[in-house]
């Protein structure tokens, strides 16, 4: 045991020493979260708008008002004519110009209806329609609120839509969780299939070999020291998901690090069976992150969801164990779900492990 | 002279599927010998030394390494003997303190005893001031006999050297040899392979392989006699290039 120790400890050593390292460890899964969080969001929040208002009046005044108290919005330019709207938009950090036309509160008190043009910056599509839905949105339910206080008999049936989960649609609730699936899987495999990988490249493994460490407790040393910091580095995004984003674990937070720790111990033996294949550093890294990343994020229903694959690639992704993961993860974390909705999963990613610590002590004992 | 044998090794063969690496080979080793282990490279060497230090098991015939059969007991075989390779054996990003209480630790000596031979082993080496430098700071020559003396720490029975001397210069490598009569002095058996055929002359015996088999064994001076050599040089070429 205390042999075994040491070798522990010189592992520890090799990390910290090596800032790539490190910097793989713990720099790369802070980057991701807050790069896919902030950059990749998907949801509206203090979008640039203009407003040109012909009209000048109490109704103009309060929807503009009502619009940039939503939060979604924040009024960056007055403009005075309508040949400012191209000027305006150019600029690009205006995203969209709204206009009240002439006599806008006037018309809508005598004729009933008054109209809002909405000008959206089409070069950035995606943002475009967002800013012209929640607008619409908000011009409805101000529709609704006058309809209540004129009480003009007219009744005004407004559909309601409700997202179950993730009420606000918000991106984070998405992408936290694909994250930490495929930060983990890359991390846990490739540091430990190049760890290995190093010890034979530098021939040093020949001397573990030799010594009277068992091939067991060689590989078990060199895996432990990543399994402790795979863990640290869970609880580490789960912190930063909560502290920055505000996405709280709704189920139960030991199921759900239970399940992580099972997800790195499938990574892991997956490393261990990728270094059993490779000869070189390289080599590892290159399977690594070839075979691992790019499957992980079009086939795990990270960013794609598996239902809407063309028949074949929903069996290919069957074989790729980070989906199975998201699910549990989600289901845990989002859902709130207990371990009776997550078990066949969790089944699923043990029999992963097992093939791969099998396959991995076959490949050892062949090469010996 | 009646000496110890410490190993001991009979009808040795081992085969990788139909190439036979080693060809039924018989010799004996005696306690605190210097061994020479020669031959071109693809004689079946390596395959030798990995049976010898019990990494991998023969195919047929009894090996007996410092009293236990390599077959059935290496993990006994491993705790007697010092190991060191031809590609380097020392973690560059670790320091020399830390590299020597690595490998300490991994042969079982107590920590006290690791400190008191680091202290001991430093000042043999001059090296007290590489105390707590990184490998990769130091020179290959003083890398290598460091590694000798990393491998020979925990008191072996018998050290395996896989050409240890690979890519050093010649002042070094005599220092290097040095060290290695030393150990033998002690009592530490060296079991040597080398491609210098001047370090040869240095060994107490040799055997000489040529396609898996042992085709001579005897002390520099009787093999020279034999064939009629003015070096163990001459001898090599003879035997492993009968006709050229």
């Amino acid at each position: 045991m205390k042999r075994f120790l040491g070798f522990v400890k010189k592992e520890f050593l090799h990390i910290f020493r090596d800032v790539r390292t490190l910097i793989i460890l713990f720099g790369i899964p802070v980057i991701q979260i807050l790069l896919f969080g902030f950059v990749v969001s998907t949801d509206l929040k203090n979008a640039q708008i203009g407003f040109l208002d012909l009209s000048k009046d109490e109704m103009t005044q309060k929807i503009s008002d009502k619009i940039c108290s939503s939060g979604f919005f924040m009024r960056s330019e007055t403009l005075l004519s309508y040949n400012d709207i191209d000027k305006v938009l150019r600029k690009s950090k205006t995203k969209a110009v709204i206009i009240f036309e002439k006599d806008f509160g006037r018309k809508l008190i005598s004729e009933g209806k008054a109209a809002i043009s909405i000008i959206t910056d089409g070069s950035e599509p995606n943002m475009a329609t967002l800013i012209t839905n929640y607008v619409t949105a908000i011009v409805t339910d101000f529709n609704r609120e006058l309809a209540g206080t004129q009480a003009a008999g007219t009744l005004l049936v407004q559909p309601e839509v409700r997202m179950f989960y993730n009420p606000s649609l918000k991106g984070h609730y998405m992408f936290v969780p694909g994250v930490i699936t495929l930060i983990m899987i890359l991390i846990c495999a490739l540091m430990t299939s190049v760890t290995i990988t190093r010890e034979k490249e530098f021939g040093t493994m020949e001397v573990l070999l030799v010594s009277p460490l068992k091939p067991v407790q060689i590989i078990l040393g060199k895996v432990m020291p990543y399994f402790l910091l795979s863990f640290i580095n869970i609880i580490m995004i789960l912190l930063l998901s909560w502290l920055v984003f505000g996405l709280p674990v709704k189920g139960s937070l030991v199921l759900l690090l239970a399940e992580s720790m099972l997800y790195i111990l499938m990574s892991l033996s997956l490393g261990i069976l990728i270094s059993t294949k490779s000869k070189t550093m390289q080599q590892a890294i290159f399977i690594s992150f070839v075979g691992l990343m790019l499957p992980t994020i079009l086939l795990s229903g990270f960013i794609f969801p598996i239902e809407n694959m063309p028949s074949g690639y929903g069996e290919v992704a069957a074989l790729m164990p980070p989906q199975y993961f998201i699910t549990i993860i989600k289901n845990i974390m989002i859902k709130g779900t207990g371990f009776m909705y997550v078990w066949k999963e969790t089944l699923i990613l043990i029999a992963f492990t097992v093939a791969f610590i099998g396959l991995s002590i076959r490949n050892f004992k062949i090469r010996l | 002279m009646t000496r110890n044998t410490v190993i001991s090794v009979r009808n040795l063969v081992k085969k990788f599927g139909s190439f036979t690496a080693n060809d039924n080979l018989s010799f004996e080793v005696y306690e605190g010998e210097i061994f020479g282990f020669l031959g071109a490279n693809g004689a079946g060497k390596t395959t030798a030394l990995r049976i010898l230090s019990g990494l991998s098991a023969p195919t047929s015939g009894e090996v007996i390494v410092a009293g236990y059969n390599a077959k059935k007991q290496p993990e006994q075989i491993k705790k007697n003997i010092g190991y060191m390779c031809q590609k380097f054996s020392l973690y560059e990003d670790l320091t020399v303190k830390e590299n020597i209480m690595l490998y300490g630790g991994i042969y079982g000596i107590k920590r006290a005893l690791i400190r008191e031979r680091t202290d001991l082993l430093l000042d043999k080496l001059n090296f007290r001031e590489y105390g707590d430098r990184l490998i990769s700071d130091l020179p290959l020559g003083l890398r290598q006999k460091l590694a000798f003396s990393v491998a020979v720490l925990h008191e072996p029975k018998i050290v395996f050297l896989d050409e240890p001397t690979g890519g050093v210069d010649p002042i070094t490598r005599r220092q290097f040899w040095e060290m290695i009569y030393e150990a033998a002095g002690r009592g530490i058996t060296v079991f040597v392979t080398t491609h210098y055929m001047d370090e040869a002359e240095y060994c107490d015996r040799i055997s000489i392989m040529s396609e898996g088999k042992i085709v001579a064994l005897d002390t520099p001076a009787n093999l020279k006699k034999q064939y009629n050599a003015a070096s163990v040089d001459e001898v090599f070429v003879k035997i492993a290039r009968p006709g050229g």
